[in-house]
């Protein structure tokens, strides 16, 4: 097997941890919500890929085409993309909101914040 | 309308949702969100009925027959599960008035109750979907309406326990979709019990060995296993009573069924226990989270926090019966999920309680309150002693099914293990009852009065189920050994 021949599971795979590694190692609440997307992408190239029927055309139901890719799974992967969308779109409602309460959007600014509260309660 | 009961337990709270938003009215929306959740729980009851008399159910969405329509599959252990969540939200509501109006603007308890609806809705829709997608998606809808649950606690710290919890969560349900994604690659079907018949001819390839990991990660960042837990202590101890008290009796409950329908339905109880080190896995990390969490709680001043601890590690209990492997294993799981809300469920409600009329849930706060709050504190008493597992209350019936099943396979070092766990959880309920009946109330502070009736009647209603269901074990006993029986079946 060729290394090449399944390069857009290679593509998967260094697009699923560089999207993981930004959650884990950056501070800041945007980036984290980007390197959050960019993981959540990498799963829909996933599915995109196992579909791939080879000769294969699009999906289109027509007497030309014979052998077409399966359908599903892009189906399934639009429904997953508007999950995403909803779930990045409420992140970043709640950064705006904790930018409002804290003043900052740094992750340890804000620990450090919850920590002087809780030692004055 | 009865062939319709599967769908409808989903659609009843999911089309109420939009029409609270029409309504505008907060008190018009608690009325009619407290109807919806109540019809929720009079069809679940129904469906258990139709399931003892007729065995499972099977819906095919739009008439769509399966395993290309999606079907709805209703067997013992959703319905055990539905009617448990119905119910509980049912009494949350309840309660949900005089609590909310304390904690929120106006302004935000129609949307509150919108988000509750929608959590509802994608609860009960992991509960009664038979397809493998279905499961992601529903998960996602409850997810994302309880972080905006969470995010509405009047506490700045909400909103950042909630941000947490959304990027754990989110990383947590990609998981499932992988897995989920890998085993449609190998089997070609999403229908759950498709999948059970297809799995085994592909087994032993590395595919199906990393859906399942991938999988049953992402499931138990959802239960919160120790040590995956961290989102939850901080979303039960920020966010509005009424949503702890939802969460913490359900959410955490319905990932468990998801665990347990994919090892023993999906999967089949031999791929999950022979093939993999899994058994091992769940018994060392339901330990640890056993003892992790319950020294942790020790520690806690805020109670809200402390009780959040305590159900870390209430899941540890859960996941060591699953590791036993055994069907008395099993049953003890069962019947900790039913107890443990049973117990979560009151012991929030009563603190929703103290909080409307003390407004802290600081330990500092609660002295001489036995006196001046007695049926709160009372609820909050029996609550603990049900989660050390003291007889005649349920916690002792799920922790004495939980011992019996390790002596039964020799493992007595395990069960010592156990009970020292319970005595860890004297001593935080302790703290509580020290601090409320045996320290004087603050000199300055005008005497609190009793919580508002609708919020003790449910606390109570809950309490003496609490000791019902520790007397009378028939109902639970009965179910839960008979879903362990149909779960084992299915697996062999």
């Amino acid at each position: 097997m060729n290394f090449l021949e399944q390069y857009n599971y290679w593509i998967v795979i260094i697009l699923m941890m560089s999207g993981f590694y930004i959650v884990i190692a950056h501070g800041n609440l945007i980036k984290k919500l980007i390197g959050l997307t960019v993981f959540q992408t990498s799963v829909f190239i996933l599915y995109i890929s196992m579909s791939k029927v080879t000769a294969g055309t699009a999906p289109i139901l027509n007497e030309a085409y014979k052998v077409y890719s399966n359908p599903l799974p892009h189906v399934l992967i639009l429904t997953a993309i508007v999950v995403g969308i909803a779930t990045t779109a409420l992140g970043l409602a709640l950064v705006v909101r904790i930018k409002e309460a804290y003043g900052s959007v740094e992750e340890d600014l804000i620990q450090e914040k919850d920590l002087q509260q809780e030692g004055s309660e | 309308m009865i062939e319709h009961l599967p769908i409808l337990q989903v659609i009843i709270p999911l089309l109420a949702a939009p029409i609270c938003l029409i309504l505008r009215e907060a008190r018009l929306v608690r009325w009619f969100t407290f109807i919806a959740s109540a019809l929720a729980f009079v069809n679940s009851i129904l469906l258990l009925q139709q399931v003892q008399t007729q065995g499972t159910i099977s819906y095919s969405l739009g008439g769509w027959v399966a395993p290309i329509g999606i079907e709805y599959r209703i067997d013992l252990l959703n319905a055990y599960l539905l009617i448990l969540v119905t119910s509980i939200s049912t009494l949350a509501l309840l309660a949900a008035g005089p609590s909310l109006r304390k904690e929120l603007s106006e302004r935000k308890e129609t949307y509150f109750y919108v988000a509750y609806l929608l959590c509802l809705t994608g609860l009960l829709g992991i509960l009664a979907t038979g397809d493998a997608f279905n499961v992601f998606v529903f998960l996602e809808i409850s997810s994302l309406a309880s972080y905006t649950m969470i995010a509405m606690g009047r506490d700045r710290r909400a909103l950042w326990a909630s941000y947490q919890y959304l990027i754990m969560g989110t990383i947590g349900a990609t998981f499932i979709l992988i897995g989920i994604g890998l085993m449609y690659m190998m089997t070609g079907t999403l229908n759950m019990y498709d999948l059970a018949e297809r799995l085994p001819e592909v087994q032993q390839t590395k595919t199906v060995f990393t859906a399942f990991a991938f999988f049953v990660v992402g499931v138990c960042l959802k239960l919160a296993l120790f040590p995956l837990h961290l989102w939850l202590p901080n979303a039960y101890a920020y966010a509005p009573s009424i949503a702890t008290v939802f969460l913490a009796a359900t959410a955490t409950k319905v990932a468990i069924y998801v665990l347990l329908r994919f090892i023993f339905s999906v999967y089949g109880f031999e791929f999950s226990f022979s093939h993999l080190p899994l058994q091992e896995i769940l018994v060392a990390l339901g330990l640890m989270g056993v003892f992790a969490a319950s020294i942790v709680a020790i520690y806690q001043d805020n109670v809200k926090r402390l009780f959040a601890y305590s159900s870390v590690a209430q899941i540890g209990y859960m996941i060591l019966g699953l590791g036993v492997g055994s069907k008395t294993g099993l049953t003890a799981t069962l019947l900790h999920l039913f107890n443990h809300a049973l117990m979560k469920g009151a012991i929030f409600l009563a603190l929703a309680g103290l909080i409307y009329r003390v407004g802290s849930v600081n330990l500092k706060a609660f002295s001489g309150l036995g006196k001046q709050m007695p049926w709160t504190m009372a609820a909050i008493v029996v609550g603990g002693l049900s989660l050390i597992g003291v007889p005649l209350t349920v916690g002792f019936v799920s922790k004495w099914y939980l011992v019996l099943a390790l002596l039964e396979s020799n493992w007595w070092p395990i069960a010592v293990l156990v009970l020292i766990g319970s005595l860890l959880a004297v001593i935080y309920v302790w703290r509580i009852v020290e601090v409320a009946y045996f320290r004087k109330a603050m000199q300055d502070s005008a005497p609190y009065k009793e919580a508002p009736l609708m919020i003790l009647i449910p606390t109570w209603i809950l309490v003496l189920a609490n000791i019902y269901f520790g007397i009378d074990t028939g109902f639970t006993v009965g179910l839960s050994e008979q879903i362990a029986a149909s779960l084992f079946e299915v697996a062999k």
